[in-house]
């Protein structure tokens, strides 16, 4: 593989450059360090290529991560394989016939998939043309939330910035929006917009927060965000009591249907779920790219995530890219909450938001913070969740699981030279940290 | 990089620049007029009775009551002259003695339950469960904390507290059902906080990964993992997977009488004992010995560090293993103490309000361990509130280990400050 071995001192180079930027960037710790991810500062700014693929797939990168996710699969049919029944069963007398426990193995291992595959992609056992592709409709209707809330994440990523709040943007976003959506009855067309503002509204304002708070005080932003989640999520609950969000005549933390004018409107008719907030995802994706790539305050953005000092000295405002960035990102999570809002679940309730901010989070990682590839990797695990679903009816494995494979691949991705060794990729074998300072002098020096 | 590049309005060199800052004065007024209107002036006409003695103690004392008003009022305007103390030592460009918040605190606090209790529909509670209660939920939070004092001392950040706890409170369950020993359990717990640890520390020491990342991660594989074999192996056949049984309550003959200390400190498992154990040698490992100083060196100036002879990376990754473990006998207390078999995500978030608890208590064991303390006691209030129906929401009093912490990072109830080189991978060259 000559290509990989042309790429991999330059994969290595960025580590440990990176890894003495962020030294110097903190002035010897008296700047509180920007936790910008190694892997988001991956010397990528610049080009998001979502058209040149060609390119991509011949980088490292792009091997690696390929790499990654079949390693996780593998590693989660593991996993399944060896917590099955029957498995268990024929490797009692595996010594006797090894080919019932291997048969064993791969039924379970491969049933699973299939199921998984069938409930995210193209079901062929289905009576109906729409059955069949229903499931990749499902797929596309759970990847919006992800899509729009990994955005959010990844954008601040590139202001460097840790955005673990999506969770709570996306629930203030949806309260926002579903209150806009069940109290105001303003003519059709109108309503819509105003919710989508709601929502845009709410979770600019508990991100913008985060952004003021690390701007005026230097507050951390992980601790801000993790600690605002948990208070959105009480707040909603809270707020979810109250007579003016509350259904009348239900006791039940839930608020009343939203009216059919708030609702996006459905893209393929009654049968499928799909609605217009994933046309409004790739709007979003649209827009970030322009954003970060072709507009100033994208410049600067990226400017402050490259290294927040150097962009200080060069005029550029800190404080309000901070703020900035923040607000958009939680803006773009609060799309999110109003494609679960008035798309998904056309009700608020204290659920409303599942679990898709925490999983924004992986997927901004499996992006590598673009926002093409925050786009597909939102599809990808969109495709996890909607199967996963479907798996746990049919062959009865848990969706856990997804979160296992979910986790696995982005732990691997983030770390090139575990994935290179498992795939006996590394020539150099050991001191990978000797090689990367090697590869980075020998860089310098050429 | 030199100083010069930092403009004033970088926090922190502001912070040089001015010695005095207002913020703490300010936000200690506010909150005291905040006092005095809601707890004095808005005061329920009842008393508040509070049980001091249980029926297990030797010295039956009388309950405690409190008229409602009175209370208030002086609890308030207490808190009102401490404001007026800080206010004058800040335009005196005095520092603030560490005490004074302290006492502000904990006069909020007896303020708030005076008012809360004298107007509840049941205006008598049992102070000692209340106490003995708070300690027991507080019991994960501080082997948590310590975890995190460990790891980030030595510069790793630990957002993987919650998986630690989960990993342990998981293994804990199954260890203890197959050996039928609960601690055999426990030390099971231990172990697979330490593997959780492992992976943190190979790949944010080994391969460099961006710690925050891997934290995140490895609390989604964690809950991924145990959630999995939960619904398939441990609900197939819960007798011989999930049913630990419980770590026996060891109470210390007499002391264990004394109301309101002797259940805290004298009637406790064994995991409770531990954790007064594991506070107290964190912290004299950490700031009385030799492994401490280089555990600090290392977290505030690796490059120091590794000037005199510290294995910088060595030291990192053994105190990171060393957390995990502690983090792991944490999370026994879930499926050994608590209740007596695991269920998916068990430890519920309470990693996070460990994480909480640790900046709260500025990356210091003691500090961890109060500041555990007050969030075990806001959480056990928060449901003896439902109990006796009082008018305050009980999702504030939920929130409240969240609002405070971002109080406590943002710097207005004082600066907490991480170590130095928390975070930052060292690359030795």
């Amino acid at each position: 593989m000559p290509e990989n071995l042309n790429t991999e001192p330059a994969a290595e180079q960025t580590a440990a450059d990176t890894a003495t930027d962020t030294a110097l960037a903190t002035a010897d710790g008296r700047i509180p360090p920007s936790p910008v991810p190694v892997a988001s500062q991956g010397g990528d700014l610049g080009h998001d290529g979502g058209g040149s693929l060609l390119r991509q797939i011949f980088t490292g990168n792009s091997l690696v991560a390929f790499l990654s996710v079949v390693l996780a699969i593998v590693l989660g049919g593991v996993l399944i394989a060896v917590t099955d029944e029957k498995v268990g069963a024929a490797a009692t007398y595996f010594f006797a016939r090894p080919s019932d426990t291997l048969s064993a193995i791969w039924t379970a291992a491969s049933g699973a998939y299939v199921a998984l595959f069938q409930g995210s992609i193209f079901n062929p056992n289905a009576q109906t043309f729409e059955g069949m592709i229903y499931p990749i409709t499902e797929t596309l209707t759970v990847a919006t939330p992800l899509i729009c809330a990994g955005l959010g994440v990844a954008l601040a990523f590139r202001a460097g910035l840790f955005n673990i709040g999506a969770q709570g943007q996306i629930i203030i976003g949806a309260t926002f929006a579903g209150w806009v959506g069940f109290t105001w009855h303003p003519p059709v067309g109108l309503h819509l917009a105003l919710v989508i503002v709601g929502g845009l509204l709410g979770g600019a304002v508990w991100g913008g927060v985060v952004g003021l708070l690390k701007a005026r005080t230097g507050a951390h932003e992980v601790i801000v965000t993790i600690m605002l989640n948990y208070i959105a999520q009480f707040l909603l609950l809270f707020l979810l009591t109250t007579p003016a969000f509350q259904r009348p005549g239900n006791t039940n933390p839930i608020s009343p249907l939203l009216d059919q004018s708030a609702l996006y409107p459905l893209v393929m008719g009654e049968q499928f779920r799909l609605h217009w907030g994933f046309l409004v995802a790739v709007a979003a994706t649209v827009f970030v790219w322009w954003l970060l790539n072709r507009s100033t305050v994208g410049f600067e953005f990226r400017a402050v995530g490259a290294n927040p000092s150097a962009a200080r000295t060069a005029g550029i405002n800190v404080s309000k890219g901070y703020i900035l960035v923040m607000a958009i990102a939680g803006a773009l999570a609060g799309l999110a909450g109003v494609a679960q809002v008035a798309g998904t679940e056309k009700v608020l309730s204290g659920g409303v938001a599942a679990t898709f901010g925490f999983d924004a989070i992986t997927v901004a990682l499996l992006g590598r913070s673009s926002p093409w590839g925050t786009f597909w990797a939102g599809l990808l695990f969109g495709a996890f969740r909607a199967g996963g679903t479907a798996m746990q009816a049919d062959t009865g494995t848990p969706i856990d699981i997804v979160l296992v494979v979910q986790s696995l691949i982005v732990l691997f991705i983030a770390a090139p030279p575990l994935v290179r060794a498992v795939f006996g990729l590394n020539p150099r074998k050991k001191k990978t940290k000797k090689a990367a300072v090697a590869a980075a002098e020998g860089a310098g020096a050429a | 990089m030199s100083a010069t590049t930092l403009t004033p309005t970088s926090p922190k060199a502001a912070a040089v620049d001015k010695p005095v800052s207002w913020k703490v004065p300010v936000t200690l007024s506010v909150v005291a007029v905040a006092a005095l209107v809601v707890f004095g002036s808005m005061a329920p006409g009842a008393s508040a009775t509070f049980g001091i003695s249980t029926d297990r103690d030797l010295l039956q004392l009388p309950a405690l009551t409190v008229s409602g008003v009175a209370g208030g009022w002086v609890c308030a305007l207490a808190m009102l002259a401490l404001a007026g103390y800080s206010v004058y030592l800040a335009r005196a460009a005095a520092k603030l003695p560490a005490w004074v918040p302290i006492v502000f605190g904990a006069l909020f606090v007896v303020g708030f339950l005076i008012w809360v209790v004298a107007g509840a529909r049941t205006t008598s509670i049992s102070l000692a469960g209340l106490i003995a209660g708070s300690v027991t939920l507080a019991v994960p939070l501080v082997f948590g904390s310590l975890s995190g004092v460990l790891c980030e001392r030595a510069g790793v950040v630990n957002i993987a507290i919650e998986g630690q706890l989960l990993g342990g409170a998981f293994t804990a369950a199954v260890l203890s059902t197959v050996t039928g020993s609960v601690y055999v359990g426990l030390l099971g717990a231990a172990v697979a906080g330490a593997l959780v640890s492992l992976i943190l520390a190979i790949f944010s020491i080994k391969y460099v990964v961006n710690q925050i990342i891997v934290g995140v991660v490895l609390n989604v594989l964690i809950s991924g993992l145990t959630g999995y074999l939960f619904s398939t192996v441990l609900t197939r056949d819960p007798e011989h997977f999930n049913a630990p049984g419980r770590l026996p309550i060891i109470e210390i003959p007499f002391l264990s009488a004394i109301p309101i200390i002797g259940p805290i400190l004298f009637r406790q498992s064994v995991v409770g004992y531990l954790m007064y154990i594991a506070v107290a040698a964190v912290w004299f490992g950490l700031f009385k010995t030799k492994w401490g100083l280089r555990v600090r060196a290392v977290g505030e100036h690796p490059q120091a560090a590794d000037t005199v002879g510290i294995k910088v990376n060595r030291i990192r990754f053994w105190n990171v293993i060393l957390g995990g473990a502690i983090a792991g006998v944490g999370g026994s207390f879930f499926t050994l103490v608590a209740v007596d078999s695991f269920t998916k995500d068990i430890s519920g978030g309470r990693g996070f309000i460990a994480l909480a608890a640790l900046i709260f208590g500025r990356w210091n064991p003691i500090g961890a361990f109060l500041a555990a303390l007050l969030f075990g006691f806001a959480d056990n209030l928060q449901s003896l509130l439902t109990i006796i129906g009082t008018p305050v929401p009980s999702q504030f009093m939920a929130m409240l280990p969240y609002a405070v912490t971002i109080f406590a990072v943002a710097g207005l109830v004082g600066r907490s400050r991480p170590p130095a080189a928390d975070g930052i991978p060292y690359v030795k060259g």
